[in-house]
């Protein structure tokens, strides 16, 4: 969609009228590019997916062990990838804040003028953002391991699950870039975004088991695409199987991904 | 059907935009021809820039129609997004990447390869003066080089429309003069230029024709000349090298011109509206004759700051002091005269 137009006499017949996937999946990959280099010019963006698992992994495991699996080291298996679930939800609501800030920078505007697939702006710095999440997971395991963790899995086990965090990572921050196209500015688009993560987060499996939940809550845990990426993540980093779990996992994601897209995109071409 | 090719660049019909109760942009025609530079002129708050906003597929059109070059702004807003160009206080450059960045940036999302997108950057940081800085951040540019590279940015993909909102408003008058430049050399490379601006001169500086927007309304459209000529006539301003004439001076423009003159004894000033420009020459022979000696002669056409006033019952909000020091100190004022005296 090279358009090189003679000046002042513009031959509009053969312009096309709509982006062609080659051409989204391009520009897509060009704004995760953009997305890299403010990452890298701004190291802080990277606090909550390198700070944070390195204490709440150590925090958690001492804290609760005792009192949810009787000593530290039976609990480990549960709550580290407890754990990277949360710390991935976390650095997804970063990126919903992050996109109001840069909707907010006249540079928005301007992609908007371009002729460019309008999922484009939303989904590249997701892409980027990928980065993070799997930096998220693979500190979580490293923090896991280093204090006692031992993966029944093996490495690609483990390798699965960063896999699988990564995906569910991209997919569940379609939720909060939806909230950061909805909310007025940065602070409102956090203080949502906590409001939505903290329920998805603990109305979940990550840290107790459901059963010791009353049956409402239950009921939502189980549902919850959080109980059910962190299931499968216990299945692959700690049995290395691709249970029905994974399935059901990635199924969660898909949903998540055909509700929350669908909807920022076309919240975002009526901005 | 008409060819796209014989349709004016832009034709907008009853454009209406509506936030709330308020009607920014309340029934709109226009119409600006290919090639040509059009100027719309108005106070902050007028609806320019909501108004360039719609053509520009960036707001919803609320009511009326806009076309570019044929096609319709809400029907097909991804053919219109390829044949325009938008350069504007809400369409910036991103403040994280470098000169070089950015344009690599956009170049890339329309479509040109990594090779022809390097080389197309490198070609417009060096026409814009900018090569010096492709690399900083863009944090450390100056008013005017940022504006250069938001310029250099929209232009790529060398639309053949070119929307400038406010190009100059915040900028010195050096920098100011250095950007009319460079928007005139657009159009001699076959541009269409749509701008928007609150500065009278600029309008009359750069736009072929001009449509001047007040409250979200159309109040008047011509060229500067025409804006000009239709609110009133030329003055003449005559300063005597001895304060001793001016009392005969001002019976001899009373006798021939058929109206008193304002006398300004402290610069030895006689001003008189003409009717037609040419009666100056008779004046200033009879004032030969009579030996009267004169300093200086200027024949001013009104300014469009007197037209806005005339056209809208308000001035353009500006601080009327500085805009009466930069017509002083501009240089093009003469050039008015000499049109006028013609």
């Amino acid at each position: 969609m090279t358009t090189t137009l003679e000046r002042g006499a513009p031959e509009t017949y053969d312009l096309p009228t709509r982006v062609s996937l080659a051409d989204t999946f391009s520009q897509t990959m060009t704004l995760a590019w953009r997305a890299t280099v403010k990452m890298r010019r701004s190291l802080e963006v990277m606090f909550d997916v390198t700070i944070q698992p390195l204490i709440f992994t150590a925090m958690f495991a001492y804290i609760f062990g005792g009192a949810i699996s009787g000593d530290v080291g039976s609990y480990l298996p549960l709550i580290i990838p407890g754990l990277i679930g949360q710390t991935v939800l976390t650095a997804c609501v970063a990126t919903g804040v992050q996109l109001r800030t840069d909707l907010d920078s006249g540079v928005f505007d301007r992609f908007k003028v371009l002729p460019i697939a309008r999922i484009a702006p939303l989904a590249g710095p997701m892409v980027a953002d990928m980065l993070r999440y799997f930096i998220a997971a693979v500190l979580t395991f490293t923090v896991g391991i280093a204090i006692g963790y031992r993966p029944g899995g093996g490495f690609a086990g483990v390798a699965g699950a960063v896999l699988l965090a990564v995906i569910a990572g991209w997919s569940l921050a379609w939720i909060f870039t939806f909230f950061g196209l909805v909310g007025r500015n940065a602070q409102g688009v956090q203080g949502i975004s906590l409001l939505v993560m903290f329920p998805l987060t603990f109305l979940s499996n990550a840290f107790v088991p459901t059963d010791t939940m009353p049956r409402p809550l239950e009921a939502f845990a189980e549902v919850n695409p959080v109980s059910l990426v962190i299931t499968a993540l216990r299945d692959l980093a700690n049995d290395g199987q691709v249970t029905s779990a994974v399935g059901w996992a990635l199924l969660g994601c898909a949903v998540v991904v055909g509700i929350f897209a669908p909807l920022s995109v076309r919240r975002f071409k009526k901005m | 059907m008409n060819s796209p090719n014989q349709q004016p660049a832009v034709r907008a019909t009853g454009l209406v935009k509506q936030f709330g109760d308020h009607r920014a942009v309340d029934g709109i025609d226009l119409e600006v021809q290919r090639g040509e530079v059009f100027g719309v002129l108005g106070p902050n708050g007028a609806g320019k820039t909501t108004m360039l906003k719609m053509l520009a597929t960036l707001l919803p059109i609320d009511g009326g129609t806009g076309q570019i070059f044929g096609h319709d702004v809400s029907a097909e807003p991804h053919l219109v997004r390829q044949l325009i160009g938008v350069t504007g206080q809400f369409a910036s450059v991103d403040e994280n990447l470098t000169a070089t960045e950015n344009l690599w940036l956009f170049a890339r999302l329309q479509g040109l390869g990594r090779t022809e997108a390097r080389q197309r950057g490198a070609h417009l940081l060096e026409q814009f003066d900018l090569t010096e800085a492709a690399s900083k951040p863009i944090s450390a540019f100056s008013g005017g080089m940022r504006r250069r590279l938001d310029l250099a940015a929209s232009l790529i993909t060398r639309p053949p429309l070119i929307f400038l909102d406010e190009p100059t408003t915040g900028l010195d008058p050096r920098t100011r003069g250095q950007m009319w430049d460079t928007i005139r050399e657009l159009v001699t490379e076959g541009s269409t230029v749509l701008l928007t601006t609150q500065y009278l001169d600029e309008a009359d500086q750069l736009a072929d024709r001009i449509a001047v927007i007040d409250h979200g309304r159309k109040v008047a459209e011509g060229t500067a000349d025409e804006l000009k000529s239709s609110v009133g006539r030329s003055t003449l301003q005559l300063q005597l090298v001895d304060a001793a004439d001016l009392a005969a001076t001002a019976d001899l423009t009373e006798q021939l011109l058929g109206e008193a003159p304002a006398i300004t004894p402290e610069t030895r000033r006689v001003t008189v509206a003409l009717q037609r420009t040419d009666q100056s020459v008779d004046l200033l022979v009879a004032l030969r004759d009579r030996g009267v000696a004169i300093e200086s002669v200027t024949v001013q056409k009104p300014s469009l700051d007197e037209v806005f006033l005339a056209l809208t019952g308000h001035d353009t909000g500006e601080d009327a002091g500085t805009e009466d020091a930069g017509d002083a100190a501009d240089p093009t004022t003469p050039t008015h005269q000499m049109e006028a005296s013609r």
